[in-house]
């Protein structure tokens, strides 16, 4: 009841504060939410109320032909299925190389690993660049190869060092060295206590590559030459940005026309389609991305 | 006598790193396995990062692919020199300064966005405005430039529906105007950035010591002042981590956004070094060159990156290193 009666004391400066203060917070979140409902509307728009231009709160009847468009194009299911190759070998390799990396540097009785931790994070700072890259990769003979864009990226440094850093708080050294009082190997010791206790942090990574795979584009862009290689990005950069690409194909001149008259909604069915998967999970997962922000945020 | 002691320490001192080398090999014996753990991620550094920088040499180099890095003459600073003597240099060298200045002006807003969310003390809505605000950081570089040059196209573009309804014209074509360009690129770049990068912020300051703010709240102090005097204070060393990093990527605009962003007619707004780099190295094949040009671009983010690192240290005793 105190609580309340202070409360109702709340003077006006207070106040003011906290109309100004909540002002802001409704305006970002109507400038954040707008565009992606828009969107969303356009999608289902009639092409032809688009193109004369019209804002929009709701959708003015409901139509899919842009949706139908975007199924029909084939770029758009090799690019997908790419994509999902790309995410999961990705992801798969990249969270286990870097669990086990991060666990092995939070261990404090291993020699060499503190050096071996000053050249990872040199590479954070410092890198060859963008040509010298390509060549190498060149020399490796992987330009063109899925290989490369699975394991391309898959590592970083960052990602290493905040597990290093959630090891170290939620691994208590005692654990450790009671397991090895009882003769408990090192292998045996990370199965049955660091992996159970590593569950979340596990997922925290592999959200974070799996994005980060999911939304890349200029790695296939500069060493992927197949076109049935691609992933969506790429294609998305083609309907998105270019005016000209699959139309070309299209001999049909009233489809064609009609083609150029949907580009609009053929490019908001499109975001929906690549976007709208890991906006309507994101929720849900939300609290692991924001523990990984926050363990990053120590500084290890 | 004092020789003798000499020795004597010298032998202990000896002893002590035989011991001392004796426990290294123990451990390194007993922890073979955490060696093994580690050699996925230390190949992949190698080779994917410490592999191109062997390759930094043809920086001064004239590389010819046929003849091989060690094949190819010697340059010296020429290529470095042929970069800064082309016409366009000044407007390159410009452009990214322009568009790294400018990007910093986005650092405050996401400290501002976490003090207000702070500031909600209903749980609900406080979970609402941060799951929305984050949204954006998971859309792709590419889905977003396309969304904003659908939002500002002209005729029917949602940007140009807006300028129209308060009395202006739905004409304007904004990707294709020079001047507009980096207010586009900043501007976007908030939109899509706030919200995740304020959340290390959010955590910061549920941190701050409840109690400093109720003896402040008995001394009459109002929220205002309870987030100068103490919110602010508490989180300055995150801030200040938060923009050593920044600094140290200053000259770093990524290619990526720009690239996707550029046409024919901003283009003299929107040539950055990097999209420079790539379009002169792996679209005109002048492999010396562009890694001439890359190279000076790193070289200049790390002495900045050092600088920013040093002056934080001095000034409040926060690091990256």
């Amino acid at each position: 009841m105190a609580k309340t009666g202070r409360m109702i004391k709340k003077s006006w400066d207070n106040r003011l504060f906290d109309a100004l203060a909540n002002t802001f917070l409704i305006v970002m979140v109507v400038i954040t939410i707008y565009p992606l409902w828009f969107i969303l509307v356009a999608s289902v728009t009639d092409y032809k109320l688009i193109n004369s231009g019209t804002l929009l709160l709701w959708p003015k009847g409901f139509h899919l032909l842009g949706y139908q468009r975007v199924f029909e194009d084939w770029r758009i299911w090799s690019g997908y299925m790419n994509t999902i190759i790309y995410t999961v070998g990705g992801t798969l390799f990249g969270a286990v190389t870097t669990i086990l990396a991060g666990y092995a540097f939070s261990r404090r009785d291993l020699p060499g690993s503190g050096i071996l931790m000053k050249l990872f994070i040199f590479t954070m700072y410092f890198g060859g660049g963008l040509i010298p890259t390509y060549l190498l990769i060149n020399s490796l003979g992987l330009v063109n190869s899925r290989l490369l864009m699975i394991l391309q990226s898959s590592v970083s440094v960052h990602n290493i060092i905040v597990v290093r850093s959630f090891m170290r708080g939620n691994i208590p050294d005692e654990l450790l060295d009671a397991a090895t009082i009882d003769g408990c190997g090192n292998g045996t010791f990370f199965i049955s206590v660091v992996v159970p206790l590593s569950k979340a942090i596990f997922a925290v990574m592999v959200l974070y590559i799996a994005v980060s795979h999911w939304n890349a584009y200029f790695n296939a862009l500069i060493y992927l030459t197949d076109r049935y290689k691609y992933p969506l990005q790429v294609f998305l950069r083609e309907i998105l940005l270019q005016t000209t690409a699959a139309s070309d194909l299209e001999e049909d001149a009233e489809v064609m026309m009609q083609l150029q008259q949907m580009t609009a909604t053929i490019r908001y069915s499109v975001i929906v389609v690549s976007t709208l998967p890991i906006l309507c999970v994101y929720p849900f997962i939300q609290k692991y991305f924001v523990k990984g922000v926050m363990i990053g945020s120590v500084k290890g | 006598m004092r020789e003798k002691i000499s020795a004597e320490s010298g032998a202990a001192a000896k002893a002590a790193k035989q011991k001392a080398r004796e426990r290294t090999r123990r451990l390194i014996k007993r922890n073979w396995l955490l060696y093994l753990f580690l050699l996925p991620a230390a190949l992949y550094i190698f080779i994917f990062h410490y592999g191109p920088m062997y390759g930094i040499q043809i920086a001064f180099r004239d590389f010819k692919p046929v003849k091989g890095i060690w094949g190819s003459p010697w340059v010296g600073m020429k290529w470095i020199q042929t970069f800064i003597d082309t016409p366009r240099f000044w407007t390159i060298l410009k452009n990214t300064i322009v568009i790294s200045l400018y990007s910093l002006i986005s650092f405050p807003f996401p400290i501002l966005l976490a003090l207000f969310i702070n500031n909600v003390q209903n749980m609900r809505a406080k979970k609402f405005v941060q799951t929305i605000t984050y949204m954006p950081h998971f859309i792709s570089t590419v889905v977003l430039v396309g969304m904003i040059s659908m939002f500002l196209s002209p005729r029917n573009g949602v940007i140009n529906l807006l300028v129209e309804f308060f009395g202006g014209s739905r004409d304007t074509y904004y990707m294709g105007s020079a001047s507009a360009f980096p207010h586009i690129y900043v501007w976007s770049g908030i939109w899509k950035g706030m919200g995740w990068s304020s959340i290390i912020y959010v955590a910061a300051l549920t941190g701050v010591d409840q109690e400093l703010h109720d003896a402040a709240q008995v001394d009459g102090a109002n929220k205002l002042q309870r987030i100068l005097h103490i919110d602010i204070p508490s989180i300055l060393p995150t801030v200040i981590i938060m923009l050593i990093l920044r600094l140290g990527n200053i000259m770093g605009v990524g290619y990526e956004k720009v690239y996707l962003m550029q046409n024919s007619l901003n283009i003299t707004a929107s040539e950055v070094i990097s999209t420079y780099v790539y379009k002169m190295g792996l679209q005109n094949q002048r492999f010396s060159y562009s890694a001439a040009i890359g190279l000076f671009n790193n070289i200049i983010n790390f002495i900045i990156l050092i600088i920013a690192n040093k002056t934080a240290d001095k000034v409040s005793g926060s690091s990256l290193w």
